[in-house]
This record gives C-alpha cells, sequence and structure tokens, in this order.
C-alpha cells in the first residue's frame, strides 16, 4: 500500500521533471494547475500530520478543547480568501515577497522575507520529520527500521520530489495525499458510527462518559463535552484566545500556502481553488470530532498512552475497529501525509531562497545565466532536506516538537502577514515599516515561546517557571508585528516611489491587469 | 480568454492612473469594500466569540441542549457552517467583481488613449 503510493509518486516525479525545465514550470508549475486541483493540493499542504494525528490524540485527551483546535484551522481561510489570496496572485511571481518587493525597496525587504519564510518552513518541517521518525519507527518496531532510518527516508524521498519534479510534481503528490487522506478518515469515521450503531445520541451519549485512569492511578469518568480539560485557569482561556490569533491570522502568512496561488492561471481560479479546499478542509476537521472522541470512548485513554501516545490515536482506532490491515493502511495514509507536506515545506523554503534571497538580494535581480534561479533552487532543497534530516535526528524520537509547530504559525501571523495586509492596504507603508515589521513579528514569537511554558517549566528545557504564562505568542506577538510596522513607517517618514507605485499595485491587485500569466506547457 | 493582453512596448506607462481615474474601478473598490469589510468584521468577531464564551463562561456553554449535546459543541459545529456560508456569499459577490474588472481591461484594451 504504502510502497504504491512511493511508486506513483515518483512516476508522477520522472513525468513532471520531463517538463520542469523552465522557472515558471519549476516554481509555478507554468500556473496551468486548476481550481480544484489546486484546492485539493492546498488542502494537503494543510492537513498535516499535526492535524490528522495531533488533533485525534488531542480530542482523545482532551475532549472538546481538543477541537476547538479543529474550528481555528478552517476559519482561518476565510483570511485567505476574503483578503489575501487574490491581491497575492495579481501582484506577485513566485513568493510572498513578490508582493512585498512590487512597490517597496526589493533588496532589504526580500531579504527579510526570505528569512522568515526560511524561519517558518524549517521549523514546520523539523516538526514534520521528528513525527514520521516516530511514528514509522513505532509501528515498523518489529521490522526493525530504525527512527534513523525512516527520518533519512522520508528526507531523500522528499529531497527526490522537490529537487526534480519541482512544483508539478509537488501538486500532485499533495492531491494524492489530500485524496487518500481524505477517503481513510470517512472510513474511519462511518466505523465509528457503525459501531454506536449509527445512532449519534448513544455516541454523544458515550463521550459524556469516558473513563480513564489518572496519573495516581485512581479510576476517573470525564464528561469529554465538557470545555475545560486542557485549557485550565488561570491562563486557559487567555490562551485559546491567543491560539485563535495565531490560527486565524498565521495561516494566510504560512509560505506554503500561499506559493500555492501562483501556481494557478488568474486570481478567479485563485478564489475557486480556496473554496475547494474549505470544503475538504471542514468536511475533514468536522470528522475529527468521530476520530478523536471514537478514540476516547472505543479505544481510550488507558491504552492509547501506553501503545504510543496522544499521536497513535487515530490508527489505533483504526486497529480497533477493523484490525490490523486497516491499521496499516492508516498509517500508511500518516505517513504520506507527512511526506507530502515536508515536499511543500521545501518547495516554498527554497524558491524564497532562490527567488528572492539569491537572485533578487545578491544578484539584484539578474539571472546571470538562463536557468540560474532554478539550479539554486534544486540545491538549496537538496541543503534544507539534508539539514532537515541531520536536526531531526539529532533530536531524537522522543522530543516533543509541537511548540515548533506553535512557532511556525507564531511567525507567520506576527511577522508575514501584518506586512501582507499593510502592503496592500496601506498607502503610506514603505520599506522600513516592511523591515520593522518582520523583524519584530519574528523575534517577538519566537522570544515569547523561548520564555513561555513550552521550554520553561519543571523538567522542560529551562528548568525555571516560565516568564511568559502562555503556550501561544499570538495575543502579543501579532499587535507587536503590526506595531513594528507602523512605528518602522513612521519613523522612516515618507516614500514617495512607494506611495507612486500604491496606484499601480491597487489597480494591478484589483483587476489583474499586468498579472503573470499562465504559460503553454513545451 | 477575451482579456486583452497589453504589449509592453506600448506607452502603458500610465495605464495605472488611466484605470485608477475611471469610475468603474472606483466603483469596483467601493463594492469590493462594501462586502469585504463587514464579512471580515463578521468572521472575525463570530469567531472569537468562541474561545471567548468558552473560556470565559464554560458552565453557561456546557448546558445540554440536544440531548447530551451542548451549547459549546453546537456552537463550535455552527462556526464551520457559517464559514461555508461566508465564502458562499463571497463567491457570489465576487462574480460582480470579475465584470468590473473585465470591463475596465476591456475598455483600455480599446485604447482610449
Amino acid at each position: 500500500m504504502f510502497l504504491g503510493f512511493i511508486l506513483v509518486t515518483l512516476g508522477i516525479t520522472y513525468w513532471a521533471a520531463r517538463r520542469s525545465s523552465s522557472a515558471g514550470a519549476y516554481f509555478a508549475a507554468n500556473r496551468q494547475i486548476k481550481a480544484w486541483q489546486n484546492g485539493v493540493a492546498v488542502a494537503g499542504d494543510y492537513m498535516s500530520a499535526a492535524s490528522f494525528l495531533g488533533i485525534a490524540g488531542l480530542i482523545a485527551f482532551f475532549g472538546y478543547d481538543g477541537f476547538m483546535y479543529s474550528v481555528g484551522w478552517l476559519v482561518a481561510y476565510l483570511t485567505v480568501l476574503l483578503v489575501v489570496a487574490e491581491p497575492l496572485r495579481n501582484a506577485g511571481k513566485y513568493t510572498m515577497a513578490d508582493v512585498l518587493a512590487y512597490r517597496l525597496s526589493p533588496r532589504p525587504v526580500r531579504a527579510m522575507a526570505s528569512l522568515s519564510t526560511l524561519t517558518v518552513s524549517t521549523f514546520y518541517m523539523i516538526a514534520q520529520m521528528v513525527g514520521a521518525g516516530a511514528l514509522v519507527a513505532l509501528l515498523l518496531k518489529s521490522s526493525g527500521i530504525s527512527f534513523r532510518a525512516a527520518v533519512i527516508g522520508v528526507g531523500v524521498l522528499m529531497i527526490v520530489y522537490v529537487v526534480f519534479g519541482g512544483m508539478i510534481a509537488t501538486t500532485w503528490v499533495q492531491i494524492i495525499k489530500a485524496i487518500l487522506l481524505m477517503s481513510g478518515t470517512i472510513l474511519l469515521s462511518i466505523l465509528v458510527l457503525a459501531h454506536f450503531g449509527f445512532s449519534f445520541h448513544d455516541f454523544f451519549t458515550a463521550i459524556t462518559k469516558v473513563t480513564y485512569h489518572d496519573p495516581k492511578g485512581a479510576l476517573i469518568t470525564k464528561d469529554f463535552l465538557q470545555p475545560g480539560l486542557r485549557f485550565k485557569p488561570p491562563y486557559g482561556a487567555l490562551d485559546l484566545v491567543s491560539l485563535g490569533i495565531a490560527l486565524i491570522f498565521g495561516t494566510a502568512g504560512l509560505p506554503h500556502i500561499l506559493v500555492r496561488f501562483y501556481t494557478v492561471p488568474d486570481a478567479k481560479t485563485a478564489r475557486h481553488s480556496v473554496v475547494w479546499a474549505m470544503v475538504l478542509i471542514g468536511t475533514f476537521y468536522i470528522m475529527t470530532t468521530f476520530l478523536g472522541f471514537g478514540a476516547a470512548t472505543i479505544v481510550g485513554r488507558d491504552f492509547i498512552a501506553k501503545n504510543g501516545g496522544t499521536n497513535m490515536s487515530a490508527p489505533l482506532l483504526a486497529n480497533a475497529l477493523a484490525g490490523s490491515v486497516f491499521f496499516a493502511f492508516i498509517c500508511a495514509i500518516a505517513f504520506a501525509t507527512i511526506l507530502a507536506v515536508v515536499a511543500g515545506l521545501t518547495i516554498s523554503a527554497s524558491t524564497s531562497f532562490a527567488h528572492d534571497f539569491y537572485t533578487n538580494v545578491i544578484h539584484r535581480g539578474v539571472e546571470r545565466q538562463p536557468g540560474e534561479e532554478v539550479r539554486v533552487a534544486r540545491i538549496t532543497a537538496f541543503v534544507v532536506g539534508a539539514i532537515a534530516i541531520i536536526i531531526a535526528i539529532l533530536l531524537g524520537p522522543n522530543a516533543n516538537v509541537a511548540f515548533l509547530v506553535a512557532l511556525a504559525f507564531a511567525v507567520a501571523s506576527s511577522a508575514n502577514l501584518p506586512v501582507i495586509v499593510l502592503s496592500i492596504f496601506w498607502k503610506r507603508f514603505n520599506t522600513s515599516g516592511a523591515c520593522w515589521g518582520l523583524g519584530i513579528g519574528l523575534l517577538s514569537s519566537i522570544v515569547l515561546i523561548l520564555i513561555g511554558p513550552s521550554l520553561m517549566g519543571p523538567g522542560k528545557f529551562f528548568p525555571r517557571p516560565p516568564i511568559f504564562p502562555l503556550e501561544n505568542p499570538g495575543i502579543l506577538s501579532v499587535p507587536l508585528g503590526f506595531l513594528g510596522a507602523w512605528l518602522g513607517t513612521m519613523l522612516a517618514g515618507k516614500e514617495p516611489q512607494a506611495e507612486a507605485k500604491w496606484t499601480e499595485l491597487e489597480v494591478r491587485a484589483n483587476t489583474g491587469l499586468g498579472a503573470e500569466q499562465a504559460t503553454v506547457a513545451h | 480568454m477575451s482579456t486583452p493582453t497589453l504589449n509592453k512596448s506600448a506607452s502603458t506607462a500610465n495605464q495605472w492612473d488611466r484605470v485608477a481615474a475611471m469610475d468603474e474601478f472606483k466603483q469596483l473598490l467601493k463594492a469590493k469594500a462594501a462586502f469585504v469589510v463587514p464579512a471580515t468584521v463578521f468572521f472575525i468577531v463570530y469567531y472569537f466569540l468562541l474561545p471567548i464564551s468558552v473560556g470565559y463562561f464554560p458552565k453557561f456553554m456546557d448546558k445540554r441542549v440536544l440531548g447530551p449535546v451542548n451549547i459549546a459543541y453546537l456552537f463550535a459545529l455552527s462556526q464551520f457552517f457559517v464559514a461555508w456560508g461566508i465564502a458562499w456569499l463571497y463567491v457570489r459577490a465576487a462574480r460582480g467583481f470579475d465584470g468590473y474588472a473585465k470591463r475596465i481591461l476591456e475598455r483600455l484594451g480599446k485604447g482610449d488613449k
């Protein structure tokens, strides 16, 4: 099953490699991806192992509070749909920095945007790789595949997809994976409902009486529909709001989601692809109800805790409902999910490095030889992949990497989103504002996570009480990002060139005049 | 397909200003703002009502209203349908925006210089 996925995707990579010679093809799939295809690929990029395995696990362990995550993941797409997707498609070429550089001074802005893109992608990627390694090592304990071998396997496959196949191959890997993930989830949901005789009443009644042993060994019964099992006073409520802020504003700043809108022919297709993605993502996250609560009621928290922990909730549920073949099927899907998401992250990181940093910052927008940009991107993909493999191996299978995902979202929402929004909607916005916004957003997210409860506290990396009480820094770092952008703008005085080009950007963003056209594949 | 392609050699330096001065363009911006601003404000308020009410009024949100199902779950579930609803309304409204943009580009393509 899993080998089948690898063979098919490698076949696609081979097919794509033969048509990925030009930059437009390599970075943006010739802008010929259809709306439904891009929508499915966006959904694929987004529904990472963190959601499939992570959220199912959170719901299985903390009930309703886990489901709160699910809601934010979908609603966030309204920001993408209403505010970001269409102007971005009309004004940019390959990366989010294109939009910023449109009217601001290109070199500093691109350098900063590239730094923030690489930060988000690398953190997110390491989290995925560690997850993949732990998962595979756990699944294949008997077959003797180690954590290290699993991480290297994921890394090498991902490098092959991205280096040879570029955006076309990455897109198709996402599409196949998203379809697999959806079918697996639907099947699992039906099995859960069947277990309760297709009675929603019985299902929800079971959720109100979940029993497990607490750490002291006492048997307790909890109502899992009740809010507050994870987010407890005094800071729980604030942390929930802060998480919401990071999700709602962070999704529209995730580089690997944003690059997807350059693969379609025009803004209208970009819009329709967001809608496709919303249908899939929404359906998927509603079904996390069945996965998570199903695992809590049918498998039980005690059993999951003994057999691999929260992340194994969904696979263990499959095992309990339909035996080992279905278990293997779900595991294969989880693995494919990780592989595809990592590939998507790698291509966005390497595109940003090659297009923003190498060509436009170092060589001031001039390609010295034709094809240089693509060549640099391929090398970057290789290097980024290799670094992620090494870091993931060094961290080891037991590293708690959830905070890396929180960090990626915090940076995306506090650094990327403010400057994207301001450069599209604020005429006075200037280069200094963009650099300050990106810098302060990036810095405040990293610092607040470093001094927060993810890394500080008894038994954590810094064994001292946390200085910042929240796991999610969004509530503070997003305003700081906006404030930095505003302050930077005001301190620097007016930038006539940026304001002169504002009209151009406004016309282009709203009408598509002068936007990058789709190219015919050769 | 009918979008006029502007060739770059022609003096299009101030095509941007010409579009910006068009009435249709001003109407387009107005129509967009009239939809996007209230829609964005609404979805942000509606979304944050959830963590705020769950976080600060857990007792009320835990009230059972539909058999074993409580307000908290129903409210969370409603978020999905509200999000889909807004997306659907936006796609409908955006057809109008596309119409404006098309007319603007056509006028520009005819080259009323």
